[in-house]
């Protein structure tokens, strides 16, 4: 079916399902339990996962099968929202254009960006991607502040054009008429489920999008991709160019986070300059390399993982610290909680970052790899997951003569 | 006038002349061996025919046009392949990607963006593919790792991979270096049927005088980055220089 092989189409069919059931499954807590706080099922949250997840799946198709690892993909999500922004303040706030603005816009950006850094690979390749990145931030942060309205970020305003703005139109972000923001509350004996339009927007274009990064991973450029990973002298041999295979795949990725860009602003009508800094860049390389880079569920397991947790995380304070550990001795539980300070609220990076170390340390592969063994030790199968460890160097082989 | 045609190459590294006056004529259709002992200049003769390295003096034809200056894979396209030394396969991709990867780019040149295409769909190259794979016993293979495969069969994946895309010209840097007996006359009966049954020329470095012997219908022996002579292998085997600078030396 679409093109893809029997096991390809129960895997996507799965995927589908698990991503239209999203606002279900992860409210496994009735609301007013202690543990509600632990539910993910709201829009906000959901919408994130499915944004961050788009860009992963993105990132990945460049860094998990190339190897070439860019760490100036959020100059490509600021340009999405940028653009989709514009859209708003010149037309109406009907996101379609915005988005198709948003793909084209970063797909020439990435095309400019790429067709330089790509001239060389390794570290250099990666501190190309950061200077562009960079560069990007400080044009939109003041440089080009007539587009981007600098420090204070890009937003819409009464007295914009709007042209297309009919009388009674939605006065925020709509696909024709559907508000984003709207959201159908279902509540089932004490559970209560958000079905959000802007979640189902952002899941069904995830979905797509999926499809496509699963149609490129089995295509015969997916196996050029790998094949410039694995040996690019052989491929230059062969008779085959790598630059554009390259460059291709950077702007295909380029697309992804553009478009993620812009359904960041579909959810929110606003665009800023922060969007586009190295510590957003280097995000969605830990999401992929957390995940597992390479592998077709790793990159969306990874950008889950960490938006959930830095929810999470970001919202626990001192006080719900000292109402967990109130069991214990007053000194030792003053004691804990200073312990556990610096790395809640604020402090959620440090966790994020140990969480890091862990995973490449111990499971160079990823949340996949993890999810492998445990799956091999239940069903008692034999160690398989060698295959995948390897997978773990993530360089291009530059290309080594030997006479 | 033959297929390839080598004249007055000169190359220098440094201080060292690696090769001084080379000319070289490979006709069409045989089997050329050069030999020499370590340090003749073999393998940087054959970068210079790859385009790999850009010679200080001297034209490099193949077919009536310049191969000088072009990249490695318009030399490819050209419709000349290299094995090299140590084989050079993509060795996290199946045996049977590998030998897909030759396929594609026959015939669909250096660069084609078929990114929604499936391979399922590509029932003529799979068919090549294993072919190719059949004919160098390798399809029981056709789902390893490439880089798992023993060093005799890396070497036959990269023979077949060079082969499937039917060059012209097919060079060999010591095909059967580091090779058991056993694999060495494998590699010698499936490059004699491969010659026997295309019209492929090819040009062969090596060590192993059993391997020379052979395969090859001429016998170019450089020394000192100079060829010494040139001739057939029954001549050369009782050439008094020959005898001197190389197999005399082999022997000793
Ligand atoms: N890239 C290089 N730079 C400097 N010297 C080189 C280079 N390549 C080869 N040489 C030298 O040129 C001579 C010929 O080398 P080579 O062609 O590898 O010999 P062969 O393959 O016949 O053993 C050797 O003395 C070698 O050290
Ligand atoms: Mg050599």
């Amino acid at each position: 079916m679409l093109g893809l092989s029997k096991k390809d189409t129960t895997f996507l069919l799965i995927v589908i399902f698990l991503t239209l059931a999203t606002p279900i499954l992860l409210q496994p807590f009735p609301e007013g339990s202690p543990l509600a706080q632990f539910n993910a099922g709201y829009p906000d949250l959901m919408q994130r996962f499915a944004i961050y997840g788009i860009f992963a799946i993105g990132f990945n198709i460049l860094f998990g099968l190339t190897g070439y690892l860019s760490f100036g993909h959020a100059a490509f999500l600021g340009v999405g929202s940028y653009s989709v922004v514009w859209m708003y303040k010149l037309l109406s706030y009907n996101v379609l254009p915005g988005l198709i603005l948003a793909i084209i816009t970063s797909a020439l950006f990435a095309l400019l960006i790429g067709y330089v850094s790509l001239r060389r690979s390794g570290i250099y390749f990666s501190i190309l991607t950061l200077a562009f990145a960079q560069m990007s931030f400080n044009l939109a942060y003041s440089v080009l502040t007539p587009l981007t309205n600098g420090e204070t970020g890009l937003q819409v305003y009464t007295d914009d054009p709007q042209v297309l703005m009919s009388a009674g139109a939605p006065t925020s972000p709509h696909l024709f008429g559907i508000v984003m923001n709207e959201s159908t509350k279902i509540d089932v004996n004490g559970w209560q489920f958000t079905f959000s339009n802007g979640y189902y927007f952002c899941a069904i274009i995830a979905i797509v999008v999926f499809y496509l990064s699963l149609r490129i991973f089995r295509s015969p450029f997916g196996i050029m991709l790998r094949a410039i990973k694995t040996n690019q002298t052989r491929m230059s041999y062969t008779g085959l160019n790598a630059r554009p295979y390259t460059l291709a795949a950077f702007v295909i990725s380029g697309m992804y986070a553009g478009l993620a860009g812009g359904l960041l602003a579909a959810m929110d009508p606003l665009a800023g300059a922060e969007r586009m800094q190295w510590t957003a860049s280097g995000e969605v390389v830990l999401m992929t390399i957390l995940g597992g880079a390479g592998t077709l569920m790793g990159p969306v397991l990874g950008a889950g993982f960490i938006k959930y947790f830095e929810n999470i995380f970001s919202k626990i304070n001192d006080t719900i610290l000292h109402s967990w550990f109130s069991a214990l001795p007053d000194g030792l539980e003053d004691a804990v909680v200073f312990m556990l300070h610096p790395f809640i609220g604020k402090g959620w990076n440090l966790t994020l970052g140990l969480l890091f170390m862990l995973v490449v340390i111990f499971l160079p592969g990823g949340l996949i790899e993890g999810g492998t063994r445990i799956w091999n030790l239940v069903t008692g199968k034999s160690r398989k997951t060698r295959s995948i460890v390897k997978d773990s160097e993530h360089q291009p082989k530059p290309p080594v003569h030997v006479n | 006038m033959g297929i390839l045609e080598v004249t007055n190459v000169n190359k220098r590294f440094g201080g060292l002349q690696a090769l001084s006056n080379v000319n070289l004529d490979v006709g069409q259709g045989t089997v050329h061996a050069i030999i020499g002992p370590n340090g003749a200049g073999k393998s940087t003769l054959l970068n210079v025919l790859v385009g790999k390295l850009i010679p200080d003096t001297g034209t490099v034809m193949f077919n009536g046009a310049s191969v000088l200056g072009r990249k490695p894979y318009e030399i490819n396209q050209l419709g000349i392949s290299r094995v090299f030394q140590t084989p050079e396969i993509f060795g996290d991709l199946t045996v049977f990607e590998n030998m897909l990867i030759p396929c594609f780019a026959k015939r669909d040149g250096a660069f084609r963006l078929h990114a929604l295409e499936s391979i399922a769909s590509e029932a003529a190259l799979i068919e090549l593919a294993e072919h190719m794979l059949r004919e160098v016993n390798m399809i029981d293979k056709r789902h390893m790792t490439a880089s798992s495969l023993s060093r005799g069969d890396k070497r036959r994946l990269e023979m077949a991979m060079c082969l499937v895309q039917e060059p012209k010209l097919l060079l060999l840097d010591e095909p059967t270096a580091g090779m058991a007996r056993a694999d060495t006359n494998n590699t010698i009966d499936l490059l004699n049927q491969i010659h026997d049954s295309r019209e492929i020329t090819m040009v062969i470095i090596e060590h192993d005088m059993h391997v020379v012997f052979s395969l090859a219908k001429r016998i170019t022996v450089l020394a000192q980055g100079t060829p010494l002579v040139e001739d057939t292998p029954e001549n050369i085997k009782g050439h008094p220089k020959v005898k001197e600078a190389y197999l005399g030396e082999a022997a000793a």
